[in-house]
Formats: C-alpha cells, sequence, structure tokens
C-alpha cells in the first residue's frame, strides 16, 4: 500500500476499500463516511458490490435451470465488477476523484476460493483492479453477524449461506461454516493485502471516528471538488 | 491410459469419473473453410460409427443474451468483453462437452479457447493474462487449426456475403475507417496470434489457401490416429504450454 497522500498505482485520485462480512456494518460505515467527505467539499462517488444489469438477469436465470457453477459464478462476478470498474471506477479516479468502494475484488478473492477455485486463477481475472490506497476491514465473529440477522429479522440469503456448496441442509449452519471460511480469506488478506483492521464489535460512533482520523493524512493537499472546477 | 489433463487450473467439481470422448477442435478465420471441414468431418466419423457432439462459439444460455446486447453496440469495454466470452465459454465445457465426453462420444469442436484468446490479445490484453484466463480449459486430442492468408479470407467473404463483416473486419478496434484495409490488418493480427499459439499449444496447422477436399484429406489423416485401437491417449498428444510463454 502507498504511503499515506501517495496515490497508488498513479491515478490522481483515491481509492477506499471497504471490506468484511456481511452484517459487519461496513456499509453504514462507507456511508457516512461519504458524508463526511463530501461535506468538506470532495467530490466522492460510492459503489456497491451489486450484480449490475448486465449480468443479474443471468445469474437469476442459471440459478432456475441449475447451471450455474463455481467457475461460472465467479466468471460472471468478474465480468460484472469489469463493467463496473471501467464505467464506475476508473473515471473518477482518473480525474482525481475520491472512489469509496463497498467490497472490492477482495470479496471475489474470498467467496471464489471458499467455493474451490484456484486462488491464482481467480486473482488473474482481476488484474485490472488496482491496489486501493486503503482498505478498512470490518472484523467481527461470525456469531456476531448472525446475532445482528436476527435482531433486525432479515432472512440469510441463499448464496450468503453457501446453500449451493452442500455444507448442511440447515441453513443457519451453512452459514456459519462458509462464512467462516469468509472469515478465515479475510485475515489471511488483512497480512498479505495489508489490510487496516476495525474491530466491528464497537460502536458505530467510534469505528467512524477512527477512521476519519485514519484518513485525514490520505487527503493533504487533496483538491476539493470547487478547485476542480472552476480555475483562479 | 493417462487422465485427460487441463491447461494447469482444475475446475472445482469435475466429474471423478474418466472422460472418455474425444475431443477435436478445428480453429481457423471465417473464410478458412472451417465450418465447412467440421460438417464433412462430422458425417465421416459418423459413417465410421462414432458418436459425434458439435459444439462451437455459440451463444450459451447462461450470458448469451448480454453478449449479443454488446454486439448491438450496448459498448463493453475490452476486458468487460474477454470475461464474459470466457463465461460462455466455461458454462459451455461444464454443461455440455464435459458430459458429452464422460458418455464417450466425441465433441467436435468448431472454434475454441484460442480464437478467444486470440480476440482478447487484439484488443489489449496480455497473453500470459489470456492463457491464465483460459487454463481451466480441457486439453484437447488433437487441434486442428486451417491457416489462411487475410487477402484469401477476404476474396472468400466478399464471394460468399458480397461483404465484410463489422466483427470479422474488427472495426470495433478503429484500426481503419476503411474497412477493407481494416479487415486485412485486423486478419493478419489474428494470425500472429495464433503463430505463438500454434508453438505453445501443439496446434496441427494445415494450409487453408488450398481446396477444401484437399484440406479434408489432411484432417482425415490427422485425426484416424485417434481411433486406432493402440492409440490412446487423451492429453498425451499436445505437449504443455511452457509457464514461461511470451505474454
Amino acid at each position: 500500500m502507498a504511503d499515506p497522500g501517495t496515490p497508488a498505482q498513479g491515478y490522481p485520485g483515491r481509492l477506499i476499500v471497504f471490506e468484511g462480512l456481511d452484517g459487519s456494518g461496513k456499509s453504514t460505515q462507507a456511508r457516512l463516511l461519504g458524508k463526511w467527505l463530501q461535506s468538506r467539499g470532495y467530490r466522492v462517488f460510492h459503489t456497491e458490490w451489486n450484480s449490475s444489469e448486465l449480468v443479474s438477469e443471468s445469474i437469476r436465470r442459471g440459478k432456475k435451470k441449475g447451471l450455474l457453477t463455481p467457475t461460472t459464478f465467479s466468471l460472471l462476478h468478474a465480468t460484472d465488477f469489469a463493467d463496473r470498474f471501467e464505467r464506475q471506477i476508473l473515471p473518477p479516479l482518473r480525474a482525481g476523484y475520491l472512489v469509496v468502494c463497498d467490497r472490492y475484488s477482495f470479496t471475489a478473492f474470498a467467496r471464489d476460493e471458499a467455493r474451490g477455485c484456484a486462488p491464482t486463477w481467480v486473482r488473474n481475472l482481476y488484474l485490472f483492479a488496482p491496489k486501493p490506497d486503503r482498505t478498512y476491514y470490518f472484523r467481527v465473529p461470525v456469531d456476531v453477524t448472525l446475532r445482528r440477522k436476527r435482531a433486525s429479522r432479515s432472512k440469510i440469503s441463499y448464496y450468503e449461506a453457501g446453500m449451493d456448496l452442500g455444507l448442511s441442509d440447515q441453513t443457519e449452519e451453512s452459514y456459519r461454516r462458509f462464512q467462516g471460511r469468509l472469515k478465515q480469506a479475510y485475515d489471511r488478506m488483512a497480512r498479505t493485502e495489508r489490510f487496516t483492521i476495525l474491530d466491528a464489535r464497537g460502536s458505530v460512533e467510534t469505528i467512524q471516528q477512527s477512521l476519519r482520523a485514519d484518513l485525514a493524512p490520505l487527503l493533504q493537499g487533496f483538491p476539493t471538488g470547487e478547485r476542480l472546477q472552476h480555475e483562479g | 491410459m493417462k487422465a485427460r489433463t487441463h491447461y494447469g487450473t482444475e475446475l472445482p467439481g469435475m466429474p471423478r469419473e474418466r472422460l472418455t470422448g474425444r475431443l477435436i477442435v478445428i480453429e481457423g478465420a471465417d473464410g478458412s473453410g472451417r465450418t465447412t471441414e467440421v460438417e464433412r468431418l462430422k458425417e465421416a466419423l459418423e459413417i465410421d460409427g462414432h458418436s459425434i457432439v458439435d459444439t462451437g462459439l455459440r451463444r450459451s444460455t447462461l450470458v448469451g443474451e448480454p453478449i449479443d446486447r454488446a454486439k448491438q453496440g450496448h459498448t463493453l469495454a475490452a476486458t468487460t468483453l474477454a470475461l464474459l466470452y470466457a463465461t460462455d465459454f466455461a458454462d459451455q465445457l461444464e454443461n455440455k462437452i464435459v458430459p458429452s465426453l464422460a458418455s464417450g462420444s466425441t465433441v467436435l469442436a468448431d472454434r475454441y479457447i484460442y480464437t478467444l484468446m486470440a480476440r482478447a490479445v487484439v484488443r489489449g490484453a496480455s497473453r500470459a493474462w489470456a492463457q491464465e484466463l483460459y487454463s481451466f480449459a480441457l486439453r484437447p486430442d488433437l487441434v486442428v487449426f486451417l491457416d489462411a492468408r487475410p487477402e484469401i479470407l477476404m476474396h472468400r467473404a466478399i464471394s460468399k456475403y458480397g461483404s465484410l463483416d463489422y466483427w470479422e473486419s474488427g472495426m470495433d478496434m478503429s484500426i481503419s475507417p476503411d474497412r477493407f484495409e481494416s479487415f486485412l490488418d485486423y486478419q493478419g493480427r489474428l494470425r500472429r496470434e495464433f503463430a505463438w499459439m500454434e508453438r505453445d499449444y501443439g496446434f496441427h496447422t494445415l494450409d487453408a489457401n488450398r481446396h477444401p477436399d484437399q484440406v479434408h484429406e489432411d484432417v482425415r489423416r490427422l485425426v484416424a490416429p485417434l481411433y486406432a485401437p493402440t492409440a490412446r491417449r487423451a492429453g498425451t498428444i499436445n505437449p504443455r504450454p511452457g509457464s514461461t510463454a511470451s505474454g
């Protein structure tokens, strides 16, 4: 990772990534951080790891007809991310803006490897994605995410539970095992990819404060949107 | 008997049983006589009593629709398009080629990963990236590359269709606004990619500037040993591409 204040990959913008399990609170934190950055006059682009129109229909159809395999599942997501990267992430990065990504290629590394895809092969798919300036990893025990799910009465989705892997017939047990694998993958990457680890069991306010403090050096001398649009 | 192998990446969930069928690939540009040869070879092998499943780079159920949309001008950048084609290929490999080979049929492929790699590389992907992307593909028993000069391809296209196709001319690459020039240049670039793949993947290259009858005779000669009772087999014909292959 680059030193504070030095843009990675030679792009004038800054790439800030949020990673972690579902229910780790990263989306809330990403949104709050975006608000703060905007209030300070920076131009912020926010993207999420959602399937775009390009492949969401394919995933739906593939699932219905039982055609999806770990490999096509992986390739579909890589295609989708490449499309989003080339349309939504790269232009603002080149133009010198802040891009906040709620999940990035690391999500694919963790998920695809948990499904048995070869790690070298998966990493090759995402070679187009530059290393972020900061990757915040919201570290949380699987049990905590499960408790949060229950509290919010949200249902565990098929793929979130890794039901396609046949780890268990019981959704909750499958979820526990699959998310456990993902957490192991994230913990490994935290070292190799130099994530900044945040203890996601803390309060929303505490975490947001430490995020803002950590990010401040990266913003030193970084131009606001106003300064990029008007000369003089 | 050696187990069938891939180009370096094992697919998760591959069947444990041996894939006993034969995988024959015919490669070549449009106008090289490829499709004609696939039809003739299929006919000949069926007359010999073999069960043949033909496959090509047609659109699969999974991503056919996004590919069609992309071709109609919903522009996708090079990487996205390369990944979309790879998804399509993986779908056909897992849902059609592998089950057919497992049942003992011969799979006759009208183009394979080599065309897809060549297209990706001429559009800016590195050779190393494309090779790794398709490293999960099964190693065929035989790859025949029908090699024809761009000028010959051009004359055949014009005499058959009366014009040069947009995609076959590489018009999306902005090589030249002149379609004639773009066609020759683009086909020349693809041919150069096939030249290194010929070495790395052990193709049998045939001179396809000749009459289809002569090409067919050569193809039959190359295919015959695959069905000889003693000469089995899979994964032993092509040498493995060097891991240091040019990129």
